[in-house]
């Protein structure tokens, strides 16, 4: 009985959508209530992961793990996921894709994240990151009458199940070299020397590297971002990431925490990567839903650059930096889906051209998200950046501190050029906005945080600094 | 003393934008209060930082009005403070800035609400960073006015703002965040970034080389030193005027006192160390800008080129380490301020009237402009250091205090004073005497009154410290004697441990 109050939120959380499901089935026209009802499902089921109790808790044969890192990226996901559906309400109506199977899938992907940042054994993990990739698929390619988005589905689902591939034989080395599939079990009987699950370990790094679409293993994510509709777009650059770096933290601090020596090189190397190729890669994109996925895989590598330092410290820079990427994105993405005119949503950011003298509000949020983007102070992106070097530098590693700093001043430049087309090109014609209120709410609260977390910037670091794995 | 001036001066400016932020209506009555909200709260600000002058204890040289909150947890607090040096510089924002915001009312003719926003943003974060006492919240600061300046160029500049807006916006971040890892570094070798604490510990031999390098790869690039001088021209050129004056007469200094507060008073080994390389790049400076200077038939560039050449004089002032040379680049500094922004204002009024910027385009203008003509006589003998201006005690103390430390350096840098008479007497002759070549000068108009209030209160501070600079050199005495004590006794304590 205790067993089943630890896992109410997911309980709930499944028993919901399977009633939802069924409302959807059986009531016609049922969107707007079930977009309703999802809302409320997800608030509560955050409150029931915030009211978890606060110690470490492993149930189902030590292979579900309840701890303060799980209760976070839970509520995370929830929030988040949240948010990303109230702001994309409108452009799901206006395109047609309203349809009551995307809140479900959404629901679904999100159990099975919940999953996946709970789990602390091998197959079970797997379980969690196939369902939620098999939702994901059939989100990317949502709309399913346009070649772009069945282009993206498809990629994505080959190259993911390539990536899950390598990871499962990944995950059979370690339970071959090491004899269980529990975590705990693992990081007892692995160390440096033991060859073949070194190997192991490299493959399922190679797998969670594609899930947060860190280089090289990122091929996938401008094709992806930019055929999906928007509002698969913003789902994939927020709640995937949240559990996949989860996962991460969780697969390099607990299983493979005595081979550190083996794995610090890669994640370095994939931080370094990512954090290049998302500054330089960039910079000659257009569409704007590309250049986001470029984005957000510089931004990953910052994210990593923080993981690989192997301390407590590491990752909770993390975290926040995560969580100030999430609100730094939702704000973007919020911007991204007022770009329409006559029912017609643009992606060029030629299209922005003016924005500040058609859209003068706008035009100013817009301004601050990508200064925060781009990581210069006051702004929360600021601080985000602050952290991670923190933990960096702590832990010595003065090149990956020097590189990712540098990868800045890069990056910098395509934040600028949109910031530039906002403020001094010539007026394009004026957008019509849509003042939907859920646009509105995580469009203001988004870049309210940003513009105002400098006032009091302990508030994440009170949050997260209970987060501790070992 | 508690109520918490500092932190007023500094959110001031703030507020006032705020409020211009929030005011709706008609297009008409928004603008007429915006600019109203601007000079208010700008002159305000002025008013309280000559207040705090008056109370400003002259007699210590520890800092003062010290404000400390909790900022982040445990690790940085929100401290601010001056001493004799900083509260100069405070003084000559304050006073800039209400310039600024006339000189931007008289020509800005668009988006003047979003103007004057971005030049009271840029007036609070400058004063931030001349009175925090915090690396972490020095680096915010000074950071921050790259946002608020990067959109004055891009928005109301030239026909190349874009150009110079990225340039100056790259350049400056690409200096500044080594400087960020250098102040991680110091925190995780130290344990704080308080720099109070700061000055008093002695960071060890090993790190000090690096450090001081990543800070001057942020000062030498903000100040600017040859070879990072490129982006001022551009930046100076395109810029509206307003622009121009905050970016010569404030931007500019933060780097000098960066040199001075951060280079000289955490690494005082590697300062000592490198004061050869910095002479010689500020030798390079003087010199090869000044004959750049020459060759320019673009006003604005021109009196760029003098400023990185002025700034020369500040950079081998501050590393001379004598008493002279110090107190001589800080006056250098807060002179060159006032000049550098009254001979870009004479452009930007020149500007207003024919929309160029090219010496060829003028000519004769004394005949129509008398009054101009006489105030740009005296901002341009206050440039070339003319006895009686405030140029002349700036350049002369450095000159005497580089003397003592190497006369060979001393010697090339007077070239430096020369070739500014060649390059300013000539600009002014070309500009305002000689025949009149182009028509639209023939129905130029004199200075109205704005414009000359403008000048009259730049003029006047530029005689009277020129004729009396006492009151400076009351307020940084202690400070300076106090540095270049404890630089020395640095010096030796690393030594002695190095003898062992």
């Amino acid at each position: 009985m205790q067993t089943i109050l630890y896992i109410l939120p997911e309980l709930f959380l499944s028993i919901s959508i399977i009633s939802l499901l069924m409302i959807g089935v059986f009531v016609k026209k049922s969107f707007k209530l079930l977009r309703f009802l999802t809302m409320i499902v997800l608030i509560f089921t955050t409150v029931l992961v915030l009211n978890q109790p606060n110690e470490i808790i492993k149930i189902f044969n030590n292979s579900y793990i309840i701890d303060k890192l799980s209760i976070v990226m839970k509520s995370l996901t929830l929030l988040f996921c949240l948010f990303v559906l109230l702001s994309s309400n409108v452009y799901l109506e206006i395109n047609n894709i309203d349809k009551t199977e995307y809140l479900i899938i959404v629901l679904f992907s999100v159990l099975g994240m919940m999953l996946m940042i709970s789990s602390f054994d091998l197959i079970l993990f797997y379980l969690g990151l196939e369902l939620q990739s098999l939702c994901l698929y059939i989100l990317a390619s949502f709309k399913r009458d346009e070649e772009k988005s069945t282009e993206a589905g498809l990629k994505y689902f080959i190259l993911s199940a390539l990536a899950t591939g390598l990871m499962l034989y990944g995950c059979s080395l370690i339970y071959g070299f090491t004899g269980s599939t529990n975590f705990e079990t693992i990081s007892n009987n692995l160390n440096s020397q033991n060859t073949g699950a070194v190997f192991g370990i490299v493959f399922v790094i190679v797998g969670l590297a594609f899930k947060i679409s860190a280089v090289p293993f990122h091929m996938w994510t401008p094709d992806v971002y930019e055929g999906s509709p928007t509002s698969v777009t913003s789902f994939f650059a927020l709640i995937p990431k949240i559990a996949a770096l989860a996962v991460f933290i969780r697969f390099m601090y607990v299983p493979f925490i005595n081979a550190i020596d083996q794995w610090q090189t890669i994640v370095v190397f994939l931080s370094i990567a990512s954090m290049i190729l998302g500054a330089v890669a960039a910079i000659g994109q257009n569409n704007i839903k590309r250049l986001m996925a470029y984005s957000s895989i510089g931004h990953m590598g910052y994210a990593l650059a923080g993981i690989s330092t192997g301390t407590n410290e590491g990752i909770q820079s993390t975290i926040i930096y995560l969580i100030i990427y999430l609100v730094m994105n939702l704000g973007a993405f919020s911007c991204i889906f007022m770009m329409r005119r006559e029912n017609v949503y643009y992606e060029n950011i030629k299209d922005l051209s003016g924005l500040s003298k058609n859209h003068p509000t706008l035009a100013l949020t817009f301004l601050v998200i990508l200064f925060s983007l781009a990581g210069i102070p006051p702004l929360a992106g600021f601080f985000a950046k602050f952290y991670v070097f923190m933990a960096v530098i702590e832990s010595k590693m003065y090149y990956l501190a020097i590189i990712g700093l540098l990868t800045t001043v890069i990056s910098a430049f395509y934040y600028l050029r949109i910031i530039k087309i906002i403020y001094f090109d010539k007026p394009n014609k004026p957008f019509e906005l849509n003042y939907d209120w859920g646009l509105k709410i995580s469009l203001i609260l988004s870049s309210l945080f940003i513009l105002i977390y400098f006032i009091y910037p302990s508030v994440l670091i009170d949050l997260i600094s209970s987060v501790q794995i070992n | 003393m508690n109520f918490p001036i500092l932190s007023a001066i500094i959110f001031i400016p703030l507020i006032g934008a705020l409020f211009i932020l929030i005011t709706k209506g008609n297009q008409k009555n928004v603008e007429k209060n915006s600019k109203y909200v601007a000079i208010f709260s700008s002159s305000v600000n002025f008013s309280l930082s000559i207040f705090l002058w008056l109370i400003f204890d002259e007699t210590t040289s520890d800092f003062q009005f010290i404000e400390k909150k909790n900022w982040i947890n445990g690790l940085i607090s929100f401290q601010l403070g001056i001493d004799g040096i900083s509260i100069l510089f405070i003084l000559l924002t304050t006073f800039i800035a209400p310039i600024c915001i006339f000189s931007g009312i008289h020509s800005i003719k668009f988006k003047i609400k979003d103007f004057l926003i971005a030049i009271l943003l840029m007036e609070t974060l400058m004063l931030g960073v001349f009175c925090s006492l915090d690396l972490v919240v020095f680096y915010l600061f000074f950071e921050a006015g790259l946002i608020p300046m990067f959109l004055i160029i891009g928005i109301w500049g030239g026909s190349k703002r874009v150009y110079s807006a990225f340039k100056f916006f790259l350049f400056t971040l690409l200096g500044s965040v080594l400087m960020l890892v250098a102040i991680i570094s110091i925190y995780w070798i130290t344990g704080t970034t308080d720099v109070i604490k700061l000055l008093d510990l002695r960071i060890s031999e090993d790190y000090q080389y690096l450090l001081w390098l990543a800070f001057f790869s942020s000062f030498a690039v903000k100040i600017p030193m040859w070879p990072f001088h490129t982006w001022l021209p551009d930046a100076h050129v395109e810029a509206p005027t307003a622009g121009s004056v905050i970016l010569a007469a404030i931007l500019l200094k933060m780097g000098g006192y960066g040199f001075i507060r951060f280079s000289l008073g955490l690494f005082p080994l590697a300062s000592d160390y490198f004061t050869p390389f910095i002479f010689t790049l500020s030798i390079i400076a003087i010199i090869y800008t000044s004959l750049i200077a020459l060759m320019q038939d673009d006003i604005k560039k021109l009196i760029a080129y003098s400023s990185v050449a002025h700034m020369g004089f500040v950079t081998i002032g501050i590393f001379s380490l004598t008493k002279q040379g110090l107190e001589g680049s800080i006056i250098q500094m807060i002179s060159h301020g006032l000049i550098s922004a009254a001979l870009f204002l004479c452009v930007g009024v020149l500007y207003d009237r024919i929309h160029s910027r090219m010496i060829s385009s003028y000519g004769g203008i004394v005949n129509n402009m008398p009054k101009y003509s006489l105030f740009f006589m005296v901002f341009t003998l206050g440039a070339l250091g003319l006895p009686g201006t405030s140029g002349f005690v700036g350049e002369f103390l450095v000159l005497v205090g580089v003397f003592q430390k190497n006369i060979i350096v001393a010697i090339l840098a007077s070239l430096g004073v020369i070739l500014a008479a060649a390059y300013m007497l000539w600009l002014y002759k070309r500009v305002i005497f000689g025949r009149i070549a182009n028509p639209e000068v023939k129905e130029i108009k004199d200075l109205d009154k704005t414009e000359i209030y403008i000048f009259i209160s730049l003029t006047f501070l530029i005689l009277f410290f020129g004729f009396y600079p006492e009151p400076l050199f009351n307020t940084i005495d202690i400070s300076i004697n106090n540095l270049i004590e404890k630089y020395h006794l640095d010096i030796n304590f690393y030594l002695n441990k190095r003898n062992g």
